[in-house]
């Protein structure tokens, strides 16, 4: 069990929460997640750890509310209960002063790569930022990105804020600039970590990716998570989930992702005539 | 006139679920004995005076001496007699491979079918747990010292239970959300059901032992943060863990499942009551098992619970070499699973979308003996055929979970991965620690798994209680 001592609604589809689970906030480190499940007969479902506070036993988590088990959780209140978190899972970022490291968000994987940008920052790297979403409304962390980095560069895919585009047309231009670039993590939907490592690859830059497939237990036990990268299947939760971008199959984890797409039309339906 | 003429040849039967309607549901298919037929049953044993069947048994039940009970009738001073060693009757009873192990050295047995002992032990279990009430079990004055068990299967929850009937604190760390370990996630329903399981969980964690779940020994704690963190000893139960996989093309296509992802779905997360519960399974009305042993088997029949039409179940080699036990062999036949046997998959064809279509095959003939001592299958040169499915379970066996060997130092392992532990008492190479069951053996019995707990626990009271005298 989890308590939730507080909750912020960050837009009206992505929610912080603040859980209290001491054991794992003493260990967390940045990249890892939790497996969460709410109610006994929820699912299992991943979440990256963005912050804790080993002092007062807390973490925190930022989701999106895309289905079934994120909208259960999303409409939990400060002071609920969430039947069951385990973790941390998966291993840690590498974190270490590589020198210039270019630090991508898009959507809710801002939430993601937040906590490994500060950790590489804190190891002494220029860090530049730049984080997406599709509009003004869904951008999330904007200023906490804004604080760690020495750089950010915000994108909307509609131009309400920041430059109107891509998190890649903002790489491109970087690259443009001759900004001299050592490392990439690049943190989204599939077919954006897939574009960035497009253009990271012809410019020979090393691109880490964290990925997100389906999982059951988040303990290596069940093989739902395999994804292929450099042509050898890999488990994401205990491999992973950070991979190197260029070697990553993501046609395959994308059509993966879609494996139960008409069960989650069944579950929510299900969930809203509740 | 030899001693068991009288006797009659065949075993009390022991009804089942009709076929048909069993395919539909998930309840149990053996329904076991009535109170008439256990005591026909056990009026069979012949109460040896030098029983050959507790040798046959991991923890030693006394065999003559429960069935005796029976016989007379007190099916409830039976049932404790089982418990002096063994904590968990009505699991062992339904699971356990009795032919390959007490009933196989049953002197009746001879020249007649052996005393059918597992389905006598699941009787007097599930007439106690029936009735609801299990007397809590002694235990010794607690000598303040405080072991920490990782894994709650029956090797776990068997170190657990003796030791906490020595006076010992117990804390299990399991890291999934549920206690039991392969019982509650692997073995299904209708073999197994999760109600009594928990009830016999229940029963052993009753004497004081703080079950924790949703803990990942080597990511939250690791064993040796336990030992630095107070406990004086640490038993590690943690199974078998990773699937393996045949690394053939297109095994990553959807609608291809490890048995462990199929069934930890069903049975654990309840995915066959989607969507009451949350968790979805995809199993089409054709469905390829690829394997021979007992989680194969549990594959295919769940899959035809699931609404298949079709079951393949697809094995490299012959009957004759299948691991699987006899009786799940043939419920599974009569059930309608069709066998291939003497073939396996050479790669996975997929449609458009990336979905299974064709599972192609080839066939294969048995040559010399192989380590294992079975014949080795070889591949039949221009042999390949297909088969039109839409499911395949990879059923071909685990290999070792890398998190907690890979976390704990000073653990050696053996080549293959598999914690090395002395077989006598599960010492490791690490002071302290002990392991035992899957993590030790591979994949093996919930029998032998528990075997090893009970070595274990006596040689971890023996470790403390040297301990204890040194420190006074
Ligand atoms: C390592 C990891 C870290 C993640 N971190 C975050 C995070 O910090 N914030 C966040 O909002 N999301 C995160 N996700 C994704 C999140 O787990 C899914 O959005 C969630 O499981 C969807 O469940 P649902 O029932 O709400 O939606 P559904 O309607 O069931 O599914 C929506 C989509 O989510 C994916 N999904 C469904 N079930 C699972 C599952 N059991 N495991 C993983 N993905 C699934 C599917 O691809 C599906 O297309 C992470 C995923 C992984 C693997
Ligand atoms: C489908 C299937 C059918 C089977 N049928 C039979 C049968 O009919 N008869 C029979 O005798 N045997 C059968 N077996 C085999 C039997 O179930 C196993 O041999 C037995 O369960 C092994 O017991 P164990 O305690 O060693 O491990 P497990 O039962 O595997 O339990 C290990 C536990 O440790 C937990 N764990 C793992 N890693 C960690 C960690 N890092 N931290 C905390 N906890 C951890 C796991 O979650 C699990 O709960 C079957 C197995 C399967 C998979
Ligand atoms: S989620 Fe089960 S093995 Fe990774």
């Amino acid at each position: 069990m989890a308590y939730i001592s507080e909750k912020r609604e960050l837009t009206p589809e992505i929610k912080q929460l603040v859980l209290s689970a001491p054991e794992i906030a003493q260990k967390v480190k940045p990249g890892q997640f939790v497996i969460v499940r709410c109610g006994e007969k929820g699912e299992r479902i991943p979440l990256t750890v963005v912050e804790q506070d080993e002092e007062k036993g807390t973490l925190s988590i930022i989701l999106q509310e895309v289905g079934n088990s994120t909208k259960k959780l999303g409409s939990l209140e400060k002071g609920e209960e969430i039947t069951d978190i385990a973790g941390p899972l998966g291993n840690p970022s590498e974190v270490r002063n590589f020198g210039t490291v270019v630090c991508i968000g898009g959507g809710v994987g801002t939430a993601m790569v937040y906590p490994v940008a500060k950790a590489l920052k804190g190891a002494g790297n220029r860090l530049v930022s730049i984080v997406g979403a599709k509009n003004r409304q869904l951008l999330i962390l904007e200023e906490q990105m804004r604080k760690i980095s020495d750089r950010l560069l915000v994108t909307t895919d509609d131009g309400s804020c920041g430059t109107h585009g891509f998190v890649t047309d903002a790489l491109e231009k970087l690259i443009a600039d001759g900004l001299n670039i050592d490392r990439v993590v690049a943190v989204g939907p599939v077919a954006m970590m897939s574009a960035v490592c497009r253009i990271t690859e012809k410019q020979d830059i090393q691109t880490i990716v964290s990925l997100n497939p389906i999982m059951v237990d988040g303990t290596g036990m069940c093989g739902a998570c395999r994804v292929t990268v450099a042509g050898e299947t890999k488990f994401a939760c205990i491999d992973g989930p950070e991979f190197d971008g260029h070697q990553v199959d993501f046609e395959e984890l994308l059509r993966r992702q879609r494996m139960y797409l008409e069960e989650e039309k069944i579950a929510l339906e299900k969930q809203n005539s509740e | 006139m030899t001693k068991d003429s009288g006797i009659p040849a065949a075993r009390e039967p022991m009804s089942k679920q009709d076929t048909k309607l069993r395919v539909k549901n998930f309840d149990e298919v053996a329904l076991g004995y009535s109170a008439h037929q256990a005591i026909k049953e056990a009026s069979r044993c012949l109460q040896c005076e030098e029983p050959f069947c507790i040798s046959g048994c991991p923890v030693n039940v006394d065999i003559p001496g429960f069935i005796e009970l029976i016989t007379e009738g007190d099916f409830e001073k039976a049932f404790y007699k089982i418990r002096e060693t063994n904590g968990l009757p009505a699991i062992c009873g339904r699971v356990c491979p009795q032919e390959s192990q007490c009933e196989k050295l049953c002197v009746l047995g001879k020249r007649k079918e052996p005393v059918a002992i597992g389905r006598l032990e699941r009787f007097v279990a599930d007439y106690v747990l029936k009735k609801g009430t299990i007397k809590a079990d002694d235990v010794a004055e607690s000598n303040g010292q405080k072991v920490a068990i990782v894994g709650s299967g029956p090797a776990g929850l068997t170190t657990a239970w003796d030791l906490a009937k020595m006076g010992y604190k117990v804390t299990i760390f399991e890291g999934f959300h549920k206690p039991g370990g392969v019982l509650v996630y692997g073995i299904p329903e209708f073999r197994l059901p999760k109600a009594i399981v928990q009830q016999e969980i229940d029963s052993i964690s009753r004497l004081g032992i703080q079950m924790k779940t949703n803990m990942v020994i080597g990511k939250v704690n690791t064993v040796d943060e336990l030992l630095q963190n107070g406990f004086n000893a640490v038993f590690i139960g943690s199974g078998a863990g990773l699937p393996r996989f045949m690394h053939i093309p297109g095994e990553n296509l959807n609608g291809v499942y490890s048995a462990n992802e199929y069934l930890t779905r069903t049975n654990l997360m309840k995915a066959y009551l989607f969507p009451e519960y949350d968790t979805p399974i995809k199993s089409g009305p054709r469905v390829a098992v690829i394997g021979g042993g007992n989680v194969a088997m549990d594959s295919a029949r769940t899959a035809l619970r699931l609404g298949a039409e079709k079951v393949f179940n697809i094995y490299r080699r012959s009957r004759t070499e299948m691991p699987a036990r006899v009786e799940e062999i043939e419920n599974a036949q009569e059930e309608g699973i069709e066998f291939i046997f003497l073939s396996t998959p050479v790669r996975i064809i997929g449609d458009e979308e990336g979905w299974v279509k064709t599972i192609e095959c080839v066939q294969m003939e048995l040559g010399k003996p192989d380590r294992s001592g079975r014949r080795r299958p070889l591949p039949l040169l221009r042999s390949e055929y297909t088969i039109e499915v839409d499911t395949v379970i990879v059923a071909i066996g685990t290999d070792v979970n890398p998190i907690i060997p890979s976390t704990t130092t000073g653990l050696n392992r053996n080549q293959r991965g598999y914690i090395i532990a002395s077989e006598a008492t599960g010492q490791t190479s690490k002071q302290g620690v002990f392991a035992g069951g899957d993590i030790v053996t591979g994949s093996a019995t919930v029998i032998s798994a528990m075997g090893a707990g009970r070595k274990a626990a006596l040689a971890i009271h023996k470790y403390l209680s040297d301990q204890r005298r040194k420190g006074r």
